[in-house]
């Protein structure tokens, strides 16, 4: 009934003592110490008793952060490496997708490869002559089968260690975020290939970071967290948990990153440009109770606070500001020119704000610019992609700005809002 | 163990094409191509015989009524060194082959003790292209060295030399994976086990056979009566050393069993160190 169980798997690695990694063989019989340097003195637990039933069939999700112990549940769940404590009971053919493309040897043609690999992974030699000219045709390489694999592209690669591994046809496909490298046109080919399964009945255990995809094709979803299971459920709640503790999280890394980004800006000369004449400086984010934060809400209104000094008396200035998102796309930009401000004079010490109301911009991370210059551009004080923010939001809609918008049906069509989770 | 070795036989598939991939991998794309590996026996030879057979003649002389000076040196030579590549090739190879591999035993589940396996038997059919070579070196330069119907014993040579091979090959494997500089000692340890192996020279020396605590150092060594067995199936043309040779199988298959006990013991601990 249940392809896949695992009952309370604990797995412990043994980090071997700082000074073991210094000693040598003759040391450790010089000190009479060669057994028991065998013997690890320091455990680190990677899975504390983690249990849990796949139904036949069915796409169970593992997600958590870096280090939560999903590659090692795979690699035990793939029959890698052994649980310390507990059990795993599969039925079926297992393949596990957590390197393409791994035994693959450089100097030896693909053809010959694919022979060798899948004898790896468990085929017969007939059985891999009945499958070839699949395995060949979904790789798309049919004409480079016969060179040497050094000479493919990473993307080739690729593309033919998931060909091999799929065609295997496993009852139980594990796959380890490989999908992630591969190149734009194969990867849609690949989640065809994964729903394919999942039509066919087959289960498959999913670890991935890409919370969308995890959404669009499991079952179930389990959230490892430090070695145990935080939570185990529908596929949105347990990935909205997760966002959410991220998020919080991220809020106290900024923090701390923030201040490093600050001083790394200071030496960035290239960065920064301009006669300093008038300068800018001590730029912060702060929200509407006067907190710095480097984390907003997409509709929470936040201020851009930073002081000027003026060494010289000018009346021709302009202060401005653009914000980018990671791709580098100015998603807006402005200054006191275009808003009509006529400068009269600036001498001195000044504080200056920007009241943002609501941003409105879809979730992500952005850049900001500063710069205060003459109207002919003649720059006094530039400050480029110096400044980040992330603006976090419960819709994941894409693109740059959220145009606010309603929908409207007629009363024939049945669709209804889902209540927010809390 | 049985069981265990049982499993082996079902990799049998997967140990012929990994020794046939290692086979085409080695040397494609070199000039020489697979007379490489005639070319570096040939080369060592070349080395010895000048060294040994004209620059420092004269400490063999007549060994079991037969000479060895000369091109006769040079065949003797070559009888022993064939075999003692192969060995020193598989265990150099194995003290690596895991670190090579490594993607085989970390990303996939794999069953890792075909790895020494193929070492072993890679070399082994290099040794068995060397074979030919020598026999007709025997024929067309040996002086009063003549092919005699005990060539077919060498087989038994082979088996023997394969098993202790093999259990040496585990033990060094598994080893090498926590002891990372047991490599470099393994270069200079085989050196010096060369010399220790009648190889350059007859065991039956009366140098030799004339101090007796040489005699039992060289006894205590499985490689002496190995190599032993095919000088006197190829060079001496008689029959193998009845006694030494069977001993010499008892001792491998206890290194073997020793050897894979251990890399058993620490399979467990490859997929996290390697």
């Amino acid at each position: 009934m249940y392809p896949v169980r695992a009952e309370n798997i604990v797995k412990y690695y043994k980090k071997y003592a700082n000074k073991h990694k210094f000693l040598t063989l003759k040391s450790a019989i010089v000190n009479k110490s060669l057994f028991s340097d065998l013997k690890s003195n320091e455990i680190f637990e990677a899975l504390k008793g983690v249990s849990f039933k796949v139904k036949d069939g069915e796409t169970l999700s593992i997600i958590g952060e870096n280090g939560s112990g999903k590659s090692t549940l795979l690699k035990i769940l793939a029959g890698i490496s052994q649980p310390s404590s507990g059990n795993i009971l599969t039925n079926g053919r297992i393949s596990a997708l957590i390197e393409l493309g791994a035994g693959f040897h450089p100097e030896i043609s693909g053809r010959e490869n694919i022979f060798i690999n899948g004898i790896i992974l468990g085929l017969t030699k007939k059985k891999i002559q009945e499958k070839y000219n699949d395995i060949v045709h979904f790789a798309e390489l049919e004409e480079f089968i016969n060179n040497p694999v050094k000479t493919y592209s990473s993307g080739m690669y690729m593309r033919l260690g998931f060909s091999i591994a799929i065609n295997v046809n496993p009852d139980i496909l594990l796959i380890d975020e490989v999908l992630s490298v591969g190149d734009a046109s194969f990867v849609p080919k690949c989640i065809d290939k994964i729903n394919e399964f999942k039509r066919k009945g087959k289960t498959i255990i999913f670890v991935s970071h890409d919370l969308s995809t995890v959404e669009r094709i499991s079952d179930e979803v389990i959230w490892l967290k430090d070695g145990k299971i935080e939570m185990q459920g529908y596929p949105k709640r347990v990935t909205d948990a997760y966002l959410e503790y991220i998020g919080k999280r991220d809020e106290k890394k900024a923090g701390k990153k923030h201040k490093a980004e600050e001083m790394e800006a200071e030496k960035n000369r290239e960065k920064r440009w301009g006669t300093k004449e008038i300068e800018i400086s001590k730029v912060k984010m702060i929200d509407k109770n006067g907190n710095e934060k480097y984390i907003f809400e997409q509709n929470e209104p936040f201020t851009i606070e930073f002081n000027v000094n003026s060494k010289i008396e000018e009346k021709d200035f302009v202060f401005g500001i653009g914000i980018f998102n990671t791709e580098g796309i100015q998603c807006y930009g402005s200054n006191t020119l275009i808003e009509d401000f006529k400068s009269q004079s600036i001498k001195g010490k000044g504080k200056i704000r920007i009241n943002i109301s609501n941003i409105n911009l879809v979730n992500g991370t952005y850049f900001f610019d500063l710069a205060v210059h003459k109207r002919d551009g003649y720059p006094f004080d530039y400050h480029h992609f110096q400044y980040t923010f992330k603006i976090t939001s419960i819709y994941r809609d894409v693109g740059i700005a959220r145009i606010s918008h309603e929908w409207e049906f007629s009363k024939n069509i049945k669709i209804h809002k889902k209540s927010l989770p809390k | 163990m049985i069981s265990k070795l049982k499993d082996l036989f079902k990799y049998r598939q997967l140990i012929v094409t990994l020794v046939s991939r290692e086979l085409k991998a080695r040397y494609r794309g070199t000039v020489f191509g697979f007379f490489w590996s005639l070319i570096n026996p040939l080369l060592l030879l070349a080395v010895y015989s000048i060294v040994f057979g004209i620059i420092l003649p004269g400490s063999s002389g007549r060994v079991e009524n037969k000479d060895i000076t000369g091109i006769n040196y040079s065949i003797f030579l070559f009888t022993g060194l064939l075999p003692w590549i192969w060995f020193n090739s598989s265990i150099l190879e194995s003290s690596n082959v895991l670190f090579i591999h490594g993607n085989l035993i970390k990303k996939i589940k794999f069953p890792i003790e075909v790895l020494p396996i193929m070492t072993v038997l890679t070399n082994m059919i290099h040794f068995m292209f060397g074979v030919p070579i020598l026999l007709v070196f025997i024929i067309f330069f040996g002086k009063g060295v003549v092919i005699t119907p005990w060539v077919f014993f060498f087989p038994v040579a082979v088996f023997v030399q394969f098993v202790f091979t093999m259990g040496l090959s585990f033990l060094v494997s598994a080893l090498t994976v926590h002891f990372r500089d047991l490599k470099d000692i393994l270069a200079n340890l085989l050196t010096l086990w060369f010399f220790g192996t009648p190889i350059i020279y007859a065991f039956m020396t009366p140098a030799i056979q004339n101090h007796k605590a040489m005699v039992l150092a060289l006894s205590l060594n499985p490689m002496t009566h190995i190599i032993e067995a095919y000088h006197y199936t190829f060079f001496f043309g008689s029959l193998p050393h009845w006694k030494k040779l069977p001993v010499t199988l008892i001792a491998g298959l206890i290194f073997f069993y020793i050897g894979y006990l251990i890399f058993d013991k620490l399979r467990d601990t490859f997929v996290e160190e390697v």
